[in-house]
């Protein structure tokens, strides 16, 4: 095994283990916490992979972004007076490890048992393999990729607007004489 | 396609495209069981996460062990984390929403309509 593929097992599993403690965390911040660590998994995944402008966006909108919006939304959404209910009844927990482990069955069937066409690449792909990545995206997003760039500028702008919209405030239920 | 199942058993040898795609096979089962058993909202959001990822490593792994251009699927998988940036943002303010009217963001309890 070289030091190549021992870092993508340390990735992978930094990925992949939080991952299981989400499932089995009992408190919303914990999750919070875990997913973090996840996604780091992930980032290091991708910069493993080759792909450092990827690796280091997940890192700047996930953990920086998202998580930071996530522990936003718990801390604002978590009554005090309440005590914390359990993850779920039996109700929902068996049918939602039964459905996990189909999903996953059938991905790790076709991951496993398919035979993928794998690109070798030439002497010239893989001396560009090690420049620098960001430029390259950069002229695809401009180039190939411009119509989803702008259609997804415009949907992040809509998006914006539509969550300042939504999470306005309102007055409260009793005041509208529920 | 039994020829192929051997790899099961090298698990351990080098590290290709195959490892990657049982990393993300595995986390979107785990986040699938998450976004199911859960019952609060914003858990419920942290298992789309853990799907939406397990998508864009797919689509990273597939560009870098088989295609001629890299960065396709690097691109993809940056329109991917864009779009889970908007969704998240969006169901956020809808959880704060719900929370500011019916002072719970546990979805079953979440119902105003009777039936």
């Amino acid at each position: 095994m070289t030091f190549s593929d021992g870092v993508f097992w340390v990735f992978a599993a930094i990925a992949v283990l939080p991952a299981l403690g989400l499932l089995l965390a009992r408190s919303i911040v914990r999750m919070a916490f875990l997913l973090l660590f996840s996604l780091a998994g992930f980032a290091g995944l991708y910069l493993q992979l080759g792909a450092g402008f990827v690796g280091f966006t997940q890192v700047l909108v996930y953990i920086g972004g998202i998580l930071i919006l996530f522990l936003f939304g718990v801390m604002l959404t978590v009554r005090i007076d309440v005590p914390v209910r359990p993850r779920s009844g039996p109700r929902f927990l068996v049918p939602g490890v039964v459905a996990g482990l189909l999903v996953m069955g059938f991905l790790l069937f076709v991951a496993l048992g398919t035979p993928w066409v794998l690109h070798q690449p030439t002497a010239e792909e893989a001396a560009r393999a090690l420049a620098p990545d960001p430029p390259q995206i950069g002229l695809k997003l401009l180039s190939t990729y411009v119509l989803p760039f702008e259609a997804v500028s415009i949907l992040l702008l809509a998006a914006m607007v539509g969550a300042t919209y939504i999470a306005r405030g309102s007055e409260p239920i009793e005041e509208r004489g529920e | 396609m039994s020829m192929h199942w051997p790899l099961l058993l090298q698990a351990a040898g080098e590290v290709g495209l195959q490892h990657y795609l049982v990393v993300s096979a595995l986390v979107a089962g785990l986040g699938i069981m998450v976004v199911i058993t859960r019952r609060n909202a914003i858990a419920i959001l942290i298992g789309l996460e853990l799907l939406v990822n397990s998508v864009g490593l797919n689509f990273v792994a597939f560009s870098k062990f088989s295609s001629p251009d890299r960065f396709d699927g690097q691109v993809v998988t940056l329109f991917i984390i864009v779009i889970a940036a908007a969704e998240a943002a969006l169901a956020l303010a809808i959880a704060l929403n719900i929370f500011n009217n019916l002072h719970t963001v546990e979805v079953d309890e979440a119902h105003s309509l009777k039936g």
